[in-house]
């Protein structure tokens, strides 16, 4: 969970690349079909550095979101699940009810 | 690269010399620090303006005695973000008093131009033609300031109290 | 409270309109994300996980109620309905839009609000005791000197581009709540032996990856003499800091580096040359200031008023909140509340637009419209009179800001941490919402006595959690979350780093070790009067070590 920004490229099972909306900072997934989607079910998954480093190449030249960065993803009876505690929470939001009314 | 000076695009009189070439009779020359230093003696009797590239990270109290032989200094920002060269502009223009052309290059983009108006510099050497396009209109966007700095607008103490 | 004039609110409106036209050009492409993220970092807008956040500056910690409205405004109408209350008397927001910013920073000014500074590598809120202007221990207000250190250095074109982040903090009273000592520059307003009154300015503190200390370099600085001295720091960090690795880019490192003498000596000669200048301050300028901030029209009350006593023996849970809670003012009849936002199970500091309404509210009616933020993340009611706090407590407690836990084990500080921030390696709300929940009962909290515990999910130390008198520090091994402990660190005029107890500790198992740690303390306590703080400077860690890895 160290800022993925910083790591060098080392892709050891399947990964996707991700990234935020511009717009609102949404968290996006490059797609498996060519541009973004917010579903995790349709992003691109790869398993090589090569094929990693040209679908960042694509996402980075891509202005409609910021920040890409390869994620690793699980496989799991055909579904593809965010590969580490970092990747839940950005694909499922914090892991606590958010404030609604709290202490009353 | 667009030179922009008061206020307008407009072309740069200075030439700029390599290291070791030869520096020529006529025109306006830009030269790297090293040899502004080296052949100073030289270069005392050269009636045409000599520019100075002053690099970030020296002192400018190594230029201070041949402040009055230089028409122009060019100081420079590597990346914008390296913000050394707005402290060594102060220095130049409100230490030493240097009244000459104070020009900034490097990676000079529209939204450092106040910042660089303020630190004394009065040209610029503009990345972006856009950018360049727009810097009258960029400069006015501000009215007023907090602090004193090298420029001439009164900062806001002095007028708050004339207001009153 | 410090209210703006013309100059102020000109200042900010063209501010929002250089922001919109950023913006613009941003989502239009004519700005790539490099040249525009420290553009809007200027403006205190980060990019964390899953959203934009939104970090509005409160100066030195001072809200007005109306302010405290718009706060809860923009909560309601551009992100999820709460706010969040940082370390550094700031407020963030977690979800707003890049495209809705420039109408939120809008409505912001509206208010006098804005998002300058709070993020970039510029001058940064400048921060102070949350009881500044009321404490009872207290030489002046120190709220004037960081108006004008404010002032001074928004929009400073020299030094909007530093090595790195620059954060001052100022205290003028014997206690010092404002930690000076762990931040870039610490001042404290003390007065000299001539009954002179100035500055021990402090440089070089900080925590995150390599924390430090300040050390003084000037033991006394006259006031006429505070702006060239800070901006002679300024400039010898602008020039000499580190430039190649932003992890050694603070001035911390600077001084650690030249050596704290060396370093001081450069700052003299830089400010030998500017030091009668423009920049020295006259009484005038002061009081130029002085004159826009609004002080309460006290009224001649006496200590200790009837309504206030007979409350406290009718009602146990009021005399409870009181004896935690408030505390004493300079003006007779008056006293000082903090709100613990740290209610049982909740987010540390976080506040719903409800409840910001209602605070705001009751700022009006009991506290002269004004309310403080402190950097442990509670708020504070600075002009409460004594006979109207029974009926501040009950609306206080109908709004759930009426935990009797403040400086508790339970009033933890923390920072977002995984959940919200990308710069993370660990999650650090959850483990301080399942320490409130051990730790719930009061009798027990105050059996074990004033504790700090401050808790960071990452080494950049937004929890403070160095100067933690129990630091818990989020770190991640082979993908999975374990936590360091430290003891002993203490961030006032006695600042100390903590010390590591011993081996990182699972996410599963913080909240066992923490109990176990607070076991061991009331082991190894002289007398139950006895502080944490204080038996682990007379013990050490060693005997907490050996009972908490004893089992493990």
């Amino acid at each position: 969970m160290t800022a993925p920004t910083q790591q060098k490229l080392k892709v050891n099972g399947p990964v996707v690349v991700t990234a935020n909306r511009l717009s609102d900072g949404a968290v996006v997934y490059r797609s498996a079909v060519g541009g973004w989607t917010a579903r995790l079910a349709a992003a691109a998954v790869v398993t090589t550095a090569q094929a990693a480093g040209e679908l960042l190449a694509e996402a980075n030249a891509d202005d409609f979101a910021v920040a890409a960065y390869v994620a690793p993803v699980a496989l799991r009876d055909g579904r593809i699940e965010p590969g580490n505690l970092r990747e839940r929470i950005r694909l499922a939001g914090p892991t606590f009810e958010l404030p609604l009314t709290f202490g009353i | 690269m667009q030179l922009v000076k008061g206020g307008k695009i407009i072309d740069d009189p200075y030439v700029r010399i390599m290291d070791d070439a030869p520096i020529p009779e006529e025109g306006a020359v830009l030269l790297p620090a090293r040899r502004l230093l080296a052949d100073a003696g030289e270069l005392a009797d050269r009636a045409e303006a000599i520019g100075v590239l002053w690099p970030n990270e020296r002192s400018v109290a190594e230029l201070a005695p041949h402040l009055d032989r230089v028409a122009m200094i060019a100081l420079n920002f590597p990346n914008f973000r390296d913000g050394r060269a707005y402290s060594q502009a102060r220095i130049l223009r409100e230490r030493h008093r240097f009244r000459g052309e104070l020009r900034a290059t490097g990676q000079v983009l529209r939204d450092q131009f106040l910042f660089l108006c303020r630190a004394g510099f009065d040209a610029f050497e503009v990345s972006k033609l856009p950018d360049a396009l727009a810097f009258a209109e960029v400069v006015k966007r501000y009215s007023g300031f907090y602090q004193p700095a090298s420029d001439n607008r009164w900062p806001v103490l002095p007028r708050r109290r004339a207001a009153r | 409270m410090y209210v703006y004039d013309e100059f102020d609110r000109t200042l900010v409106a063209e501010r929002v309109a250089e922001f919109r036209d950023q913006v613009a050009r941003r989502l239009s492409g004519e700005l790539t994300e490099e040249e525009f993220k420290p553009l809007r970092l200027m403006n205190g807008v980060y990019l964390q996980l899953r959203a934009y956040m939104l970090r509005v500056a409160i100066p030195y910690g001072s809200l007005s109620s109306t302010q405290l409205r718009k706060l809860a405004h923009i909560a309601r109408r551009y992100d999820r309905n709460y706010g969040h209350f940082t370390t550094r008397q700031n407020l963030q927001f977690n979800w707003i839009k890049l495209s809705d910013l420039p109408d939120v920073m809008a409505e912001l000014a509206e208010a006098s609000l804005h998002g300058m500074q709070t993020s970039g590598n510029c001058v940064r809120n400048i921060t102070t005791d949350q009881w500044a202007g009321v404490a009872a221990d207290e030489i002046e207000d120190p709220r004037i000197w960081a108006e004008i250190l404010r002032q001074h250095s928004t929009m400073h074109p020299e030094f909007s581009f530093l090595p790195r982040k620059f954060k001052i903090a100022i205290t003028a009273a014997r206690h010092d709540r404002a930690a000076v000592r762990v931040h870039d520059i610490g001042l404290r307003l003390h007065r000299n032996g001539a009954g002179e009154i100035g500055f021990e300015v402090i440089v070089g503190g900080g925590l995150g990856r390599t924390p430090f200390i300040g050390k003084t370099i000037k033991p006394f600085l006259p006031k006429r003499d505070l702006l060239s001295y800070v901006e002679a720091i300024l400039r010898v960090y602008n020039q000499y800091g580190r430039r190649d690795n932003i992890f050694k880019a603070r001035i911390k490192i600077l001084v650690h580096e030249l050596g704290a003498e060396r370093f001081a000596a450069e700052v003299e000669s830089e400010w030998a040359a500017i030091k009668d200048g423009v920049l020295a301050i006259d009484a005038a300028a002061i009081a130029d200031i002085a004159a826009r901030f609004r002080y309460p029209r006290y009224e001649r009350l006496d200590d200790d008023p009837a309504e206030l006593m007979l409350a406290r023996q009718a009602t146990a849970g009021f005399d409870t909140w009181y004896r935690n809670t408030v505390s004493r003012h300079k003006v007779p009849g008056y006293a000082i509340v903090t709100l613990s936002l740290k209610p049982v199970g909740g987010p540390p500091g976080d506040v719903t637009a409800e409840q910001m309404d209602a605070i705001a509210d009751v700022a009006d009616r009991y506290s002269f419209g004004e309310i403080r933020v402190g950097h442990e993340q509670n708020l504070v009611l600075s002009h409460v009179a004594q006979r109207d706090l029974p009926a501040l407590w009950q609306a206080l407690d109908r709004s759930g800001v009426a935990t009797p836990n403040v400086g508790l084990v339970s009033d933890i500080i923390s920072c977002p941490g995984l959940d919200y921030c990308s710069l993370a390696n660990a999650r650090s709300i959850p483990v301080a919402q399942e320490l409130t929940r051990r730790f719930r009962d009061l009798e027990n909290q105050r059996g074990i006595g004033r504790l700090h515990i401050n808790i960071s999910g990452c080494i950049n130390a937004c929890g403070h959690h160095h100067v933690g008198h129990i630091g818990i520090l989020g770190v991640e091994k082979n993908g999975e979350e374990f936590y360091q402990i430290t003891l002993g660190g203490r961030s006032d005029e006695l600042a100390e780093l903590g010390a590591l107890l011993g081996p990182a500790v699972p996410y599963g198992e913080v909240a066992d070790v923490i109990e176990d740690v607070i076991a061991a303390y009331r082991e190894l306590r002289a007398s139950p009067n006895e502080l944490f703080i204080d038996t682990v400077k007379r013990v050490g860690v060693e005997p907490f070590r050996e009972r908490v890895y004893a089992a493990r």
